[in-house]
This record gives structure tokens, C-alpha cells and sequence, in this order.
């Protein structure tokens, strides 16, 4: 019991992200004429993919006490990539998803080299590289367009169920508990489980996992300690380098198309960093964790949908003007952060405010 | 027996170079196994040296290393770990943000398929802490939620688990409480009885004393001399240290009449439930000792009159006027005029990447300002003259103060204070980690300033400097002054008496016994 409360206690930021994001997409739910039914939430979770995927991303980079400004990059970067070579036979797609996922983690991976073996500090290394990471996407893809296969396209964006229907898994017609249940899930929520089961959760609980959160919380001491302080860093890159892509890919598949949008990388590259934070990661480092900024995403992605949702006759109707949307999401995106903070006053020594 | 034990480890030759600076030069040493080694030595002695290039932090630029007979070399501490070497440094190497058991397993957890395995390693985290005698350390507590004593306990489990054969121990009782270094005594005791051999580095004595076998002084890079402990007297130790006669290590105190007027006096103090009911004065020209086990509430005190805590209740009087304080800006402001040197100068008191010049100025800058603008010839010529008087070493006054060695760390910090011009003067334990020809600068330093007419309320963990020092010295217990010791009866005996709560007569009877 008082082991948990300590737990829960080491956990507050992320929890506070799950509960923001668990009322505002009731909120929306609710409000919204489609509430609650597998449509929405397809929609949604399709909308919220590729943030999450670039905000985790970012998250990993920021354990270690770095950043990484590359993130928006590398996912358009991939997305270019996956619209030239995600077509063709089934071996040729498999192929292409493989390349784009490798290409994410070198980029990745150079990041971290220059970082580790450069001595450069990441926020201007990272930002130099995700320049030259859009020089290669618009190399790629000088304006938009490509192609992607349209099946996979179709499955990757759809509930479960699509699978069957597009592929003839079940050559019977699918039995009753998989129409009633599984198949009602979207398939981005189970591609996201895969990657944080598959991928952040064993990571976490390898030696050099343990080192990112080492070095993010005292670089010297994790030394002294003996740990291979390059390697954990390193791989803090890489792994951001692949979820990216992650976000990449899924990006080309949802639109179909690949673009080398400047705008829209540096707009991805800040939220995730707003992410990261309201999922309860310190920008210091040491402390967080992937799974936080999942849900740090969540909830700026359920800010938006919110604003889709006020009725424009309604008492909060002026809510609904979209010019004035950017505002009220920097203001509720401060409101969240701060409920992060809001230990400050719990604090009887100043002292510790510092550490 | 332990005559002819073959020494684990052997330096012959070794010096190393910072820069133009000999830190260690053409060092010959060895170390047996099964004994305990102190090596003593002023700041800039070359101990740390030794110990990083042993522990591979540093490579030496000449000489080589054997262990158990066969030539070494440590390109990095993981080499050295490897190799059975492990350091438990006066840096603490813990990692705030992780847990103890995180912590404690950190450079080899316990894994199944890959992956470490939580629960081996909070039960190798148990066993540990219980070697140590902490078994209430909880160890899923993050390290940054314990204080420094059970910080440091968590470090010597730490070192522990990794089975080494020469265990280093750099100021590593520092920070404990009494009750645990009577703990840290027995393990070490035990270990070296098992077969280990134990670097020992300490600036006190009585720890040398009732710890080492062996004792090696060094100075200025150069090892001097080697000897069983109890061959040589406290004074020719020290002489060898300093290279220089050594008379009193305290200034004398001044006789006095009358009481002084009072500069501070507090009334009914409190805050959370740390600190109760605490009345105290301190007289203009007056040392007043803030003495008990560490970690009754001397700290707290101390920030409570700097205005660092929030929610202080009852009052508090500089010369005579009351005064709330409700930030260190408050406290350091001209009509209060108080200064805290504090227990860790490198995260409290120092800019570490900031010149000497700036971290000196940087609390007086606003009462040398022209206009809005600072006046840098004042600057300059204040910076000068207050160096001069603590004859801090430094290369330039632009190097950054992270560059001076430790003691010359200190007296920057005071220097800062002094610009200041307070009138008030808190210290927290300021002689944690220096060596003893610096300490003896500064209690000098102390009388100078309360001859001058300063208040100083000083808190210390070293008994001596309490009964060298202060003219008086108050008792802390659980948040409460317990007992004030005046004049004869500040005595090693009365203060370890009233730590414990005890009352006198009954320690001075089990003294007598």
C-alpha cells in the first residue's frame, strides 16, 4: 500500500496528464453529435497518431537532459520516404516500411553522434540536422503528392474489423466475437500499444534505459557510477530517430501522400515539446517517461477537438470562433502546465525549489 | 603478519599534470591488503589526485600501477570497478532522480532475458541496506527525498555490491550522523578483517584515530611519509602536513565582564514541526555555537533566520528592532544585515562557471553602483582588498571559481559575505571538507570579525571547532535548545552529553566511572 503511494507519488505528472485528457475528451465526447460511438474515436485516434508518436519521440531525448528539435523533421522526413517506396507488391511495401523505419533511426542515430561524439549541444546540433532533414524531404518530394498502397492505407486508419474485410482473414465471414469486440478497435490505438509495449517498455528496463534517466539526472554521478554515458545517449537519439519515423509512416498512410511541409515539422517539433511537459517530463531531465507524453499529446489534441465542438449560439459560443483558437490553447496549455507546478506551494523551503 | 602481507596495490613514479600544475609528483605508494590505509594531506596535497588516477578518472602522465603484482592501466572508472577498485567519493555519485534500488544496482542490476529484474534487484537492495544497519531506508524511496546522512549510507551500499577488493573512501563520513558512523566504523572494521584493503580520506583526526592501521601523509603532490598508526603524535602529523610550525589551531577568546548588547535575538521560533520554540540572543562581538547530532534542526534554524523557509512563526530582532525576513534578499538588505555561508557552497554558495571576480561581487553589487550602472573601478578595488585579507589563491580574477581548489572555494564564499558589510554572520558547518591550514585561516577570520563587532551564529558538526571557537554554544534536540554550555563548560563531554539528551551530572558521573 505505502509502496504504491510512493509510486503514484514518483508518477504525479503523468497521472495528472491522464485525468486532463480523460475530462476534456469527455467533455468533447459529450458535446459532440457523434459522442462516444467507434467512428469518433477512429477519427481521433487518427488525428492524435503521428503527435504521439513525435511527442515520444521527443520525450526519450529529453530523459537524458537533451532536446531534440529534429523530431518534426525526421517525421516529414519519413513521410516523403514512405510515399516513394510504400508501394508495389506485398514484399516491396514490407521492404519500403522497413527502409523508412531505418531511415528514421540513422537520423536518429547521426543526431546522437553528433551530440555524443561531436560535443555539440543538442538543442543546436538537433536544429541544424532537422534543417538538413527537410533539405532531403523536399529533395524527396519538391511539392506534394506520391502514392501509397491503398489497402494498407485503408487498414492502418480504419477499426480492426477493416482488416478482415480488405484481406479475408476469416475466409467464413469473422465469428461473433470478433465483430462484437476486437474488431471495433481502431487500429492506430493497437499499433500505439505495440510500439510502447514492444518497443518503450523493454527499453526502459535495460541497463542502458536506466542510464538516459542516469545521465538526465546527474551526468557526473552516472559517470562515476561507471555507466556508458555515450551509449545510453546515443540511444536516446535512435529511439527517438524510430518513433518519429513511426509518426512518419503512419502520416504518409493516413493521407496517402507525402509532403514536405516546413511549417507543419516546426509546428509538430514544438508541441511535442509542449507534450512532453505536460505529460509530466522535466525539461532538466532524469524524470518522465514516454508513456507521459502519450497522454501529454492526448490532451493537446483533445484542446483542439474541444474548440470543433462549442456551439457558436451557446453561452461559450464565442469559444468557437476559430480566430480565436490559438489563444485560448496557449492560455489552457498554460492552465495545464501549471497544474504540474502547483507543488510550489506546498514547498516550506525555498531551497528545494532549486533542486 | 600484517608486516609481510604483499601490498594489493603499487604506484611507483606516478606524477600527474594540470596544466603548469604538479599534482602529483613521482609518487611512490602501496597499500596491503587487509589493512586500513588513511592518507592525510592538506587540500591541494594531491590526495584526490591520487585516488582519481588509482580509480581511473584520471591518467597519469608518468609511473605505473600494479595490482596484486601485475602492471594496470585504468583508461576509465569502469576498468578500475572491473578490476575490483571502487570509490565512494566525497562527490556523492548517487543519481537524484532514481530510486535507491535503482541506485544501488546501477552499474550491474539484475536481469532476466535482458531486462533488468525489479524485484531481484529490490531484494539485492534490501540485503544491502540491511549490511549497512539501515533497513528502514525504503527502497523505492528517489534518492533526492532523503537527507544527506542517509544519502551517504545508500552510497556505502552501494559500493558494497560491487564486491571490491579495494574499497576508496573519500570524506565518506562527512555527512553522517554520530549513530551511524559508529555503524560505518563496524563495517569497515569488518571488511578489512575479511581481507580487504580500505583508502581511507579524512580531514578528522579522531576518525584517523579510532579508524586507520596505516597512515600516509602527503603534500604538495609529494608523498612524505608512511607509518603505523600511533607512531607519530597529532602535532608532527600536522607539521608534515603543512610543512610549517604549528602552534594553536583557535584563536583565544576574549575575557569578558558583561554580556554584550544584543545584535540578534530570537523569540519562541518555529516552523513546520522541525524547529520549536526557540529563543536565543547573540551578543554584538559574540560566537555563538550551534552544536547536537546532525540533523536536529541547526540547519532549519539557520534558513529560517535567512528567510529561505516559509511559514516561521515567532519573532525575531535584529539590534533590537524586529524585522520579518521573508526572502534571502530581505535578509541580506541593509537594515537587517545578515550573511549565511552555506552547507553546500558548490550548489548554494558558488557560480561554479563564473569568475572569482563576479562570484565575490555578485551579493554586494547593488551598493556599488553608479546610477544603474556598476561602478567597476569600485568593484575592483573592494575584490582586491577583500582577497587580500582572506589571501584567497587564485590564478586570475577571471578564472572561473569552479578552477580553485576546495578551501580556496570556501574563503570566496566568505569573501562575498563580507563585501556585504553584515552585521549578522550564519554559518553552516563552513570547515565541511577543507584542509587545516584553510580552517585555521577562518576561525581566525571569525574572532577577527566578532572583535570587529559582528554577530556569528555557527553550526558545526566537528565537537572541536565548537569548543575552540564559540564563546558559547547551544544544544539542539528534536527542534529544541536542550542545554547552553558557557565558558569551562564547553567540554567535549557536556556537548556529546547534551546531544544525547542526557542530563550533565549523569555524563560527567559515567566519565568519572
Amino acid at each position: 500500500m505505502n509502496d504504491l503511494r510512493l509510486r503514484f507519488g514518483q508518477n504525479l505528472g503523468l497521472w495528472l496528464g491522464v485525468l486532463l485528457f480523460v475530462l476534456l475528451y469527455a467533455l468533447y465526447s459529450t458535446l459532440h453529435p457523434k459522442g462516444w460511438t467507434v467512428d469518433l474515436l477512429v477519427q481521433n485516434a487518427n488525428e492524435s497518431f503521428a503527435l504521439i508518436m513525435v511527442s515520444m519521440a521527443q520525450a526519450v531525448p529529453v530523459i537524458t537532459g537533451g532536446i531534440d528539435l529534429s523530431v518534426g523533421p525526421m517525421m516529414t522526413l519519413v513521410n516523403c520516404l514512405a510515399s516513394v517506396l510504400v508501394s508495389g507488391t506485398p514484399g516491396a511495401i514490407v521492404l519500403g516500411i522497413l527502409a523508412c523505419l531505418a531511415a528514421g533511426a540513422l537520423a536518429g542515430f547521426v543526431n546522437g553522434c553528433i551530440v555524443v561524439y561531436g560535443r555539440i549541444q543538442p538543442i543546436i546540433a538537433t536544429l541544424a540536422t532537422g534543417a538538413v532533414y527537410i533539405g532531403i524531404a523536399l529533395f524527396l518530394r519538391p511539392s506534394p503528392g506520391g502514392k501509397v498502397d491503398e489497402n494498407l492505407s485503408w487498414v492502418a486508419t480504419n477499426a480492426l474489423a477493416e482488416m478482415d474485410t480488405t484481406y479475408h482473414w476469416f475466409p467464413d465471414g469473422p465469428p461473433a466475437w470478433f465483430a462484437e469486440t476486437l474488431g471495433r478497435v481502431p487500429v492506430p490505438i493497437v499499433l500505439i500499444l505495440a510500439v510502447v509495449l514492444l518497443i518503450w517498455v523493454p527499453f526502459r528496463n535495460t541497463v542502458t534505459g536506466r542510464g538516459c534517466y542516469a545521465v538526465g539526472s546527474a551526468e557526473g554521478a552516472a559517470y562515476m557510477s561507471g555507466l556508458d554515458i555515450g551509449r545510453s545517449r546515443l540511444a536516446a537519439y535512435t529511439l527517438g530517430g524510430l518513433f518519429a519515423a513511426c509518426g512518419g509512416l503512419y502520416l504518409a498512410l493516413q493521407t496517402g501522400s507525402g509532403n514536405a511541409d516546413i511549417p507543419q515539422a516546426g509546428a509538430y517539433t514544438l508541441n511535442s515539446i509542449a507534450a512532453v511537459v505536460v505529460g509530466g517530463t522535466s525539461l532538466y531531465g532524469g524524470s518522465g517517461g514516454a508513456v507521459g507524453a502519450l497522454f501529454g499529446a492526448l490532451v493537446l489534441r483533445a484542446i483542439s477537438f474541444c474548440f470543433r465542438v462549442f456551439d457558436s449560439n451557446g453561452p461559450l459560443g464565442f469559444l468557437s470562433n476559430p480566430l480565436l483558437q490559438p489563444i485560448f490553447e496557449g492560455v489552457i496549455l498554460l492552465l495545464a502546465v501549471s497544474l504540474g507546478a502547483a507543488r510550489v506551494f506546498r514547498v516550506k523551503n525555498r531551497l528545494t525549489l532549486f533542486t | 603478519m600484517a608486516e609481510t602481507a604483499a601490498p594489493i596495490l603499487e604506484l611507483s613514479g606516478v606524477s600527474k599534470r594540470y596544466g603548469g600544475v604538479r599534482a602529483l609528483d613521482g609518487v611512490d605508494f602501496a597499500c596491503r591488503r587487509g589493512s586500513i590505509h588513511a592518507v592525510l594531506g592538506e587540500n591541494g596535497a594531491g590526495k584526490s589526485t591520487l585516488i582519481k588516477v588509482i580509480a581511473g578518472v584520471v591518467q597519469p602522465n608518468a609511473g605505473t600501477i600494479r595490482l596484486n603484482g601485475r602492471t594496470v592501466t585504468f583508461p576509465s572508472p569502469q576498468a578500475a570497478n572491473a578490476a575490483g577498485i571502487v570509490c565512494i567519493f566525497q562527490e556523492l555519485s548517487l543519481l537524484p532522480d532514481l530510486s535507491v534500488a535503482d541506485n544501488i544496482a546501477i552499474a550491474d542490476p539484475p536481469r532476466r532475458f535482458g531486462l533488468i529484474d525489479r524485484r531481484a534487484q529490490r531484494r539485492r537492495a534490501e540485503q544491502l541496506l540491511a549490511r549497512v544497519g539501515c533497513e528502514d531506508i525504503n527502497p523505492l524511496l528517489q534518492v533526492r527525498q532523503l537527507p544527506l546522512s542517509r544519502r551517504q549510507m545508500v552510497e556505502i551500499a552501494k559500493a558494497l555490491g560491487r564486491a571490491p577488493q579495494l574499497l576508496i573512501l573519500d570524506e565518506a563520513t562527512s555527512a553522517l550522523t554520530a549513530a551511524d558512523v559508529e555503524k560505518v566504523y563496524a563495517i569497515l572494521h569488518g571488511l578489512r578483517d575479511s581481507g580487504l584493503s580500505l583508502l581511507y580520506i579524512s580531514h578528522r583526526m579522531h576518525e584517523i584515530e579510532a579508524l586507520a592501521d596505516t597512515c600516509s601523509v602527503f603534500r604538495n603532490g609529494q608523498h612524505i611519509d608512511t607509518f603505523p598508526k600511533g607512531a607519530r603524535s597529532d602535532e608532527q602529523i600536522v607539521q608534515m602536513m603543512i610543512g610549517r610550525e604549528w602552534h594553536s589551531v583557535y584563536p583565544p577568546k576574549p575575557q569578558r565582564t558583561a554580556p554584550p548588547p544584543p545584535a540578534l535575538e530570537l523569540n519562541g521560533v518555529g516552523w513546520e514541526n522541525r524547529l520549536h520554540d526557540i529563543s536565543l540572543a547573540v551578543g554584538r562581538g559574540e560566537i555563538v555555537g550551534l552544536g547536537g547530532l546532525d540533523g536536529q534542526g541547526q540547519r532549519e534554524l539557520l534558513l529560517a533566520l535567512f528567510g529561505v523557509l516559509r511559514g516561521v512563526s515567532g519573532e525575531i530582532a535584529v539590534n533590537g528592532t524586529p524585522c520579518r525576513i521573508g526572502s534571502p534578499a530581505a535578509a541580506k538588505s541593509p537594515q537587517v544585515g545578515m550573511a549565511l555561508i552555506p552547507e553546500d557552497r558548490k550548489t548554494e554558495g558558488l557560480m561554479l562557471p563564473m569568475s572569482v571576480r563576479d562570484n565575490i561581487s555578485i551579493a554586494a553589487l547593488g551598493a556599488m553602483t553608479r546610477g544603474a550602472v556598476v561602478d567597476r573601478a569600485q568593484e575592483a578595488r573592494r575584490i582586491d582588498e577583500v582577497a587580500a585579507r582572506l589571501k584567497i589563491k587564485f590564478g586570475r580574477l577571471t578564472d572561473a571559481v569552479a578552477t580553485l581548489s576546495g578551501g580556496n572555494q570556501q574563503k570566496v564564499v566568505i569573501a562575498k559575505w563580507l563585501l556585504t558589510g553584515a552585521r549578522v554572520v550564519l554559518l553552516n558547518d563552513p570547515t565541511r571538507g577543507i584542509d587545516v591550514g584553510t580552517k585555521q585561516e577562518i576561525y581566525q577570520l571569525l574572532r577577527d570579525l566578532a572583535d570587529a563587532g559582528t554577530a556569528i551564529l555557527f553550526y558545526s558538526t566537528d565537537y572541536d571547532e565548537l569548543i575552540g571557537c564559540c564563546d558559547s554554544v547551544l544544544i539542539l534536540y528534536d527542534g529544541r535548545i536542550v542545554r547552553t554550555l558557557q565558558g569551562e563548560a564547553i567540554t567535549e563531554a557536556n556537548i556529546v552529553a547534551s546531544s544525547l539528551n542526557l542530563p550533565l551530572a549523569r555524563a560527567a558521573a559515567e566519565s568519572a566511572a
